[in-house]
């Protein structure tokens, strides 16, 4: 049963997406419609938690918007994403990284993952 | 008889349109379906398509299941053909799993006929019959969606009561809950049908039919599928 599922799934998920991971730092670019013209808005911060599968993967992102903490939640295989940019990736022991929420000022940062160390 | 067929609900899941708009659908394999009898007033005193779905282990059907879709090479079959007696059509398949009528007239249907879901091509919007999940004997809360009482302010282990029933002397004089008052009791595993469920893609090769919204029952659990009846 679930087989037939993932047919259905299989047509709407998408080929190109780049393999980030719990930790990373990334540029979202959303397609954004305003009127009959369309733009492109990033939303970049450190991506802290994901879930579900399929089609219905969501990923959240959070940032620090003037000292205030911003999360967005995205669909990863939504046409609306156009692009999901790797700025850095950090270094994390854990799938959710819901302890940022608590945190402000330098503790937030997160380890970098070195490209030398991550060969 | 209107566009039908049966089918089997796979699971919930959701799928992107063209504007990147996420739709809720619920997946079904609807089909292929065999015509398995037709119903004529001359002889049933109505008409009726019988359609059966999911083929069956011949080793868990019934002799007279397995001789309702195919002829039985039976001595009866035998003698009766050999007094010229004309034996009713078959759709010469597999004993079906699940078999159900469609009432209305059976105009361009024969037995053994395939009903497949590329049949419904063409529908908009569809009713979806099925049994829902059992939920025991339920309280008022959870089966009419009573709001219950407070949880402070003296009340004392009702929390989850529904209240009074009969007090109001407007109905039946006061004394005796009114007739059909919502109580507790049995709630869920009935026929339920949820009615002009949109048509959201239809996959002919997989036979797969998706509808915007929730059906009926668990993911396993059999369906009745049939153009919807709403006018508009």
């Amino acid at each position: 049963m679930s087989q037939l599922i993932d047919k259905v799934e299989a047509a709407n998920l998408k080929s190109d997406l780049p393999s980030f991971a719990i930790g990373d730092t990334v540029d979202v670019h959303t397609r954004i419609l305003e009127g009959d013209k369309e733009r492109t808005q990033i939303f970049s911060g450190t991506v802290i938690a994901r879930a579900g599968r399929g089609t219905r993967t969501m990923f959240t992102v959070r940032r620090i918007v003037a000292g205030e903490g911003v999360e967005r939640k995205f669909p990863l295989h939504s046409p609306r994403i156009a692009r999901i940019e790797v700025k850095r990736s950090g270094i994390v022991r854990r799938a959710k990284l819901y302890y940022l929420r608590d945190r402000v000022g330098k503790s937030v940062r997160l380890r970098e993952r070195r490209a030398a160390a991550a060969d | 008889m209107a566009k039908g067929i049966l089918g089997r609900k796979v699971g919930m899941t959701q799928l992107f349109d063209e504007s990147g708009k996420a739709l809720s659908v619920t997946v079904i394999q609807a089909g292929p379906c065999h015509v398995l009898q037709i119903r004529t007033p001359e002889r049933d005193g109505y008409s009726a398509v019988q359609v059966g779905f999911l083929d069956k282990p011949r080793r868990l059907a019934r002799r007279s299941e397995r001789g309702h879709v195919a002829k039985l090479n039976s001595k009866r079959v035998k003698n009766r053909s050999a007094a010229g007696v004309e034996l009713p059509p078959k759709a010469d398949c597999e004993p079906q799993r699940f078999v159900r009528e469609f009432r209305g007239s059976a105009e361009g249907f024969t037995v053994g006929q395939k009903i497949t879901v590329a049949d419904l091509a063409d529908v908009k919007a569809v009713d979806i019959a099925g049994i829902t999940k059992g939920r025991g004997y339920s309280g008022a809360m959870k089966r009419h969606n009573f709001s219950g009482q407070r949880a402070s302010h003296g009340v004392k282990k009702v929390h989850r009561h529904m209240g009074g029933t009969g007090a109001l002397a407007a109905w039946r004089g006061g004394g005796r809950p009114k007739k059909g008052k919502c109580m507790p009791g049995q709630y869920g595993n009935s026929r339920v049908t949820v009615r002009n469920l949109r048509v959201a893609r239809i996959d002919a090769e997989n036979n797969l039919l998706m509808v915007l919204g929730a059906v009926p029952g668990p993911a396993g659990g059999m369906l009745i599928i049939q153009q919807t009846n709403k006018v508009g």
